[in-house]
């Protein structure tokens, strides 16, 4: 029997990985350091700019005093419904277009229309129409969610192999199953970075609504405490929204692996 | 005997006539398989038409000029059950599209195709492909992928996977049924490819230039492969290629098609007796019929100005 010669373990990789993510924190750290230097040391103006120190302080307070949990429940429910809606609404409608060239036809140019409106400009209308409470939130970030999941389906639905489409119909298979089996599976990947790029643009909805015309939520807060020059509570609420963003990219970018198991880059075996 | 066919079939090529040859010069002894097995090629004769093509005309429409051309011209063939045929062409001269419109993929314009004395209107179940390319289900692990066009035609998951353990075995793909396709090499797609359509048990198995992708080493040994896989289950196959050793070294009976538009120069038995060994490739016998085959190919090349 041949000997086949076996390396010992390379710890290169990890060594490498471990290096990159202290560099990069390290200049996290180094910013947040001179952040709070030039503040104690009086270098900036502390009316206008905080301090990393002030701000952990702030969301201390903000969490303590229940404020921010009220406001992030109102956030919360802007976001699940305008979120939700538009998955329900734009699944559909994304794939409709791409998979009848007749509904693309029709309707595939309002919707190009309606994408390149700015949404946040028809908030003065959408007060309007339904007033300054909830609704006229949950419909900003709707229109701010729906075209990404639209657009990443109509996409899905052209880069079905046709080879596959060959092989179910040669099996007998009925529109239906070819859709089935083989459209669906394909937008699968592409639903996933729709609901990503969906995510960041209802979260940035949600706030901008309530900077513009709110009477609750963390936009709001931010624009309260803003204009009355605590800039720390600015910061702090800030630091939630961010924070939340990264948190669902996150999830959905795992939740979009899991899915794409099968494909060669991602497997692990 | 030889030199007769050859003259027969070379005239066939001048006159455009289709021509078939004898095939009593070869007296294959009777070899009896077990189960479904193949029977010896005299009794095939006997056998009933599985297949039947009449009068076949396709036709497509060519995009630039406007005009239907035509691509495949009053073909006419039988194909008895057990029988394995190949179509043999220069490339594109319409072999595929003949293929497909058998399938129930391609429309023909006149003729009619019957599979068991039935009318082909479309796909269906009693036909299976095996393309040039696997084109498996990528998301779908090799067992679901070979399940596929049982899943189809309304099978549950489990008892397709049932009828389908027995080609998979076949394939010699067991162990590799957790495997999703890109983990395995383009053969043992290939193979994978070629269980789902036997998983289906098709009255006729449709092999459209099953090797055609695959590099030439591998090539070679799924063309032993596939011989001794039909030779054990005996099925009613046609393939097209253009591979003339792979045609003979498989078939029964080789069909040559003209260069576009298609019509059969010749129809070719190859009496050599079963089982085969790919070993025959060596053999004189192997050898002439090739260079048969090869012969009515080029002179219809050099005539039609096709190449």
């Amino acid at each position: 029997m041949r000997k086949v010669t076996v390396f010992p373990k390379s710890n290169e990789v990890k060594r490498e990985k471990i290096a990159s993510t202290l560099l990069g924190s390290s200049v996290i750290l180094l910013f947040l350091i001179s952040w709070e230097l030039l503040f104690q040391f009086r270098l900036v103006n502390p009316l206008f700019i905080s301090s990393p120190s002030r701000v952990v302080l702030a969301l201390i307070t903000i969490i303590t005093d229940g404020s921010l949990l009220q406001n992030l429940i109102i956030s919360g429910q802007e976001f699940v419904f305008g979120y939700g809606v538009a998955i329900l609404i734009g699944f559909p409608i994304g794939i409709m277009l791409g998979w009848f060239k007749l509904i693309r036809a029709a309707f595939g140019p309002f919707i190009a229309a309606m994408q390149a409106t700015p949404r946040i400009a028809l908030m003065p209308l959408f007060i309007i129409w339904f007033g300054l409470g909830i609704t006229s939130k949950i419909v900003i970030v709707l229109l701010s969610a729906i075209f990404p999941l639209i657009v990443n389906l109509q996409v899905a639905m052209s880069t079905i192999d046709n080879d596959l489409i060959h092989v179910a119909r040669a099996y007998g298979a009925s529109r239906w199953q070819v859709f089935r089996s083989i459209a669906l599976p394909t937008s699968l990947p592409f639903l996933i970075t729709g609901l990503r790029l969906a995510a960041s643009r209802g979260l940035l909805g949600v706030i901008m609504a309530e900077v513009f015309g709110g009477a609750a939520g963390i936009g709001y807060m931010i624009q309260y405490a803003g204009s009355t020059f605590q800039t720390d509570k600015v910061f702090a609420g800030v630091l939630v929204v961010a924070f939340t963003g990264i948190t669902l990219d996150f999830t959905l970018d795992r939740f979009g692996r899991y899915f794409d198991r099968w494909r060669g880059e991602v497997a692990v075996h | 005997m030889k030199e007769a066919i050859i003259e027969k079939s070379s005239v066939a090529a001048v006159v455009h006539s289709t021509v078939v040859t004898a095939a009593n010069g070869h007296a294959a002894p009777a070899v009896k398989l077990n189960g479904r097995g193949r029977e010896p090629l005299e009794s095939l004769a006997k056998h009933p038409v599985k297949l039947s093509i009449k009068d076949l005309v396709i036709g497509y429409l060519d995009k630039q000029s406007g005009h239907t051309m035509v691509a495949v011209d009053k073909v006419t063939l039988d194909i008895r059950e057990g029988e394995f045929v190949t179509i043999v062409g220069l490339s594109g001269c319409g072999k595929s599209t003949f293929l497909n419109a058998i399938a129930g993929l391609v429309k023909h314009q006149h003729g009619e195709i019957r599979v068991n004395d039935r009318i082909v209107t479309g796909p269906g179940m009693d036909r299976a492909v095996v393309f040039q390319k696997a084109s498996l289900l990528p998301w779908r692990k090799v067992g679901r992928n070979i399940t596929y066009g049982l899943e189809l035609s309304g099978m549950k998951q489990a008892a397709a996977r049932e009828k389908a353990g027995y080609y998979v075995n076949l394939v010699r793909l067991n162990g590799f049924e957790d495997h999703y396709p890109h983990q395995l090499s383009g053969g043992m797609q290939q193979r994978v490819n070629l269980a789902r359509a036997l998983a289906c048990d098709p009255e006729v198995l449709l092999l459209d230039e099953p090797f055609a992708a695959l590099d030439a080493i591998t090539r070679e040994l799924m063309q032993n492969e596939l011989l001794e896989l039909c030779e054990k289950v005996g099925k009613t196959v046609l393939m097209v290629t253009h591979q003339i050793d792979e045609a003979v070294l498989l078939s029964d009976r080789v069909i040559i098609f003209s260069s576009r538009p298609a019509y059969v120069l010749a129809d070719i038995r190859i009496p050599i007796e079963r089982p085969r060994k790919s070993l025959i490739k060596d053999s004189e016998e192997f050898r002439g019929f090739m260079n048969e085959i090869w012969r009515v190919i080029e002179g219809n090349a050099n005539i039609g100005g096709g190449i």
